[in-house]
């Protein structure tokens, strides 16, 4: 039987609102196609285990965030090999501010990230906070709940996860939301994101057992009506 | 000044009455804005002084216990009741009890302040005891990030001016500093059964630090029955209280009463515990139609975990209703920190976002026989699905719906 391998990053200091629901989605969602799933938390001063088929990582409040920079840093070129390699992932708020070029302190101190994604963020005077929905040409609309100071710019060539549809999305200025680099999204969408947008979900698995095995056109159907409605319900509710 | 103030905020209470806003913080805000000094003035007076009681959990109960501890110990106690847990909210309740001619005819006062308000009444009162409960994931759209809550509630351990008493077991609340200070803890046998903000967040990372002493300990909790350790002699209590975390905040309330009463004697103190009922909505049953139905309030993570390790058995039917509301945070993420396993199954799930609550029990595989948003409707089909004894989770505005549905009436 196929094992898929997930590493969550940093689960302690980085998993401010509900991210296991995106771990326990992924396992759940290829438990129940027959897969076996080995989740591997990953915590500061740890070794990258040799297995990594889908990595994850989350948000973190600020004194999370300055606990793990420099371990993050430490394991950069691992990190980007793999995600050069195609290996798929997901990054949410502090984490998507991370993988990208860096994040600049409201005292005008720079944070580097570990330049995996082509993105800035800056601290931004206020928090956009409040349900946001976007639109996505791989995964259609995809809903979440943003809670974030720092105001994120794509590089020209850069391609954003979805556009804006209602809410603020990576600076609440030019409707881009995320970032899309080979099979690493990043995003500002907690909720968390997977469980409502089992496409996203499917998309990460997908790709995850293409590296194993080629063959492996499509995943196996799921019944998804009441992820189906929640995202509705989600995509209705005020800001 | 005070005079007019008085006959100021009761003119404009009696109007705000009369067009049935009962429970309005107009004459609060009328006052607060005419006479900035009322509050000082007023609550200074007190011989005991002030008390704050804040926190993320737990507060209301706890407000309740102290409250009726130190008044069976003979004091009189002004208290502000739930939902008026701000300044002008003290206010307001201060007018409703106030004579014309100024006489305020109280003790003590023991007030509920949520953490942000806490900070505020401190920059306007001073206050000589604190009670910091602990510090949760709590509608985070308001507050944004709980190290910033842990600062807010510094703010008002420095600012007490007798003793703040501290839950040792909050690693956030443990390192706040005061003039002086006291602790409530748990045994470390009972420990495992609170997971601090942190423990719920990965199972593989656990960093204990030294624990202080704690003043008042509780032991030992087999049902209803709980030992606490006082000043290092065990005490047998028969509590009212349902709930671990009840029995645990009963705790702190024993600390900060010894702290303000210290010739009260623990064996009175825990006596007089024993009759003390939780705050509604925190685990009262309710009549509906010839069923008993308890309702149990879950505001955020660590609130729902502890009602589900105390109160989810195979002997009863469980509903859970789930707003996102203002009051009860907008974003609802925080049901996926929640481990549900524990529940046989769930009847109903209900609220603006049931289906967000049904979606995160399938992801723990557990069936939900009906999905209803609206409440009444829900609460119909719960009641009518079996005879067995029945339990409902709910959030804030869920439980207080849920609470008007069933007793035919508002309560606020």
């Amino acid at each position: 039987m196929t094992t898929l391998h997930i590493l969550h990053l940093y689960p302690k200091e980085m998993n401010l609102y509900g991210d296991h629901g995106n771990i326990l989605t992924l396992k759940k969602r290829a438990e129940w196609r027959g897969f076996r799933v080995n989740v591997t938390e990953y915590h500061v001063g740890d070794q990258l285990p040799n297995h990594i088929d889908i990595i994850f990582g989350g948000g973190g409040q600020d004194s999370g965030q300055s606990k793990i920079e420099a371990d993050l840093r430490a394991h950069a070129t691992e990190l980007k090999t793999l995600i050069e390699q195609g290996t798929p992932c997901l990054v949410v708020c502090g984490l998507y501010q991370l993988f990208g070029e860096y994040f600049q302190t409201g005292d005008g101190q720079k944070i580097a990230g570990i330049n995996i994604l082509p993105v800035q963020t800056v601290a931004g005077p206020k928090r956009l906070i409040g349900n946001i929905v976007i639109n996505s040409p791989e995964f259609g609309e995809v809903v979440g709940y943003e809670n974030h100071s720092g105001l994120t710019t794509l590089a020209p060539q850069a391609k954003p996860f979805g556009t804006v549809v209602s809410g603020a999305g990576n600076n609440g200025n030019d409707y881009t939301e995320g970032a899309f680099y080979k099979n690493c999204i990043g995003t500002y969408l907690h909720g968390p994101i997977l469980p409502k947008n089992p496409r996203l979900a499917d998309f990460l698995l997908l790709k995850a057992l293409q590296r194993k095995d080629a063959s492996i056109k499509k995943l196996a159907p799921l019944n998804d009506s009441i992820e189906l409605h929640a995202h509705s319900v989600a995509a209705k509710r005020p800001r | 000044m005070e005079k007019f103030s008085i006959i100021l905020g009761k003119t404009v209470q009696k109007i705000t009455k009369l067009r049935g806003n009962g429970g309005s913080a107009l004459p609060g805000l009328v006052v607060e804005r005419s006479n900035p000094q009322f509050l000082k003035k007023t609550l200074g007076r007190l011989p005991r002084g002030v008390v704050v009681i804040s926190g993320t959990n737990g507060k209301t109960t706890t407000t309740k216990i102290v409250s009726e501890l130190l008044e069976k110990q003979g004091l009189k106690v002004f208290t502000n009741k739930s939902g008026s847990n701000f300044v002008r909210g003290v206010i307001s309740a201060i007018l409703g009890d106030i004579k014309l001619n100024g006489s305020f005819d109280y003790d003590i006062a023991v007030l509920e302040l949520d953490e942000a308000h806490a900070v505020k009444f401190c920059e306007v009162c001073p206050i000589d005891y604190s009670l910091i409960l602990n510090v949760q994931r709590d509608q985070l759209d308001r507050f944004g990030e709980i190290d910033h809550t842990a600062e807010l509630l510094q703010k008002v351990a420095k600012q007490t001016r007798q003793t703040c008493v501290l839950n040792r077991e909050d690693p956030r609340v443990q390192k706040l500093t005061a003039k002086n200070t006291v602790f409530f803890g748990l045994s470390s046998k009972l420990q495992d059964a609170f997971p601090s903000d942190d423990d719920l967040l990965s199972k593989t990372s656990k960093n204990k630090t030294k624990a202080p002493t704690a003043t008042v300990c509780l032991q030992s909790l087999d049902g209803q029955t709980a030992v606490y350790k006082i000043n290092q002699k065990d005490y047998r209590c028969q509590l009212a209280l349902k709930g671990i975390y009840n029995a645990f905040n009963a705790a702190g309330a024993l600390a900060l009463c010894h702290s303000i009463l210290p010739k009260a004697p623990a064996s009175t103190l825990i006596e007089q515990l024993g009759g003390i009922t939780s705050a509604f909505g925190r685990g009262e049953s309710l009549h509906f139609g010839d069923q008993t139905i308890e309702l149990l309030l879950v505001k955020n993570p660590s609130a729902f975990q502890l009602s589900l390790t105390s109160f989810a058995d195979k002997d009863h039917d469980y509903m859970i209703a789930i707003n996102d509301k203002v009051a009860d945070g907008r974003d609802v993420s925080w049901l996926w920190n929640v481990d549900f396993l524990r529940l046989p199954r769930v009847k109903v799930a209900s609220g603006s976002r049931a289906t967000d609550m049904a979606l995160r029990l399938k992801y723990d595989e557990i069936d939900v026989d009906t999905v209803e948003e609206d409440l009444a409707t829900a609460l119909k089909i719960f009641s009518a699905s079996s005879d067995r004894p029945k339990r409902i989770f709910a959030t804030y505005t869920a439980m207080l719906e849920i609470r008007k549905i069933i007793s035919g009436k508002s309560i606020l």
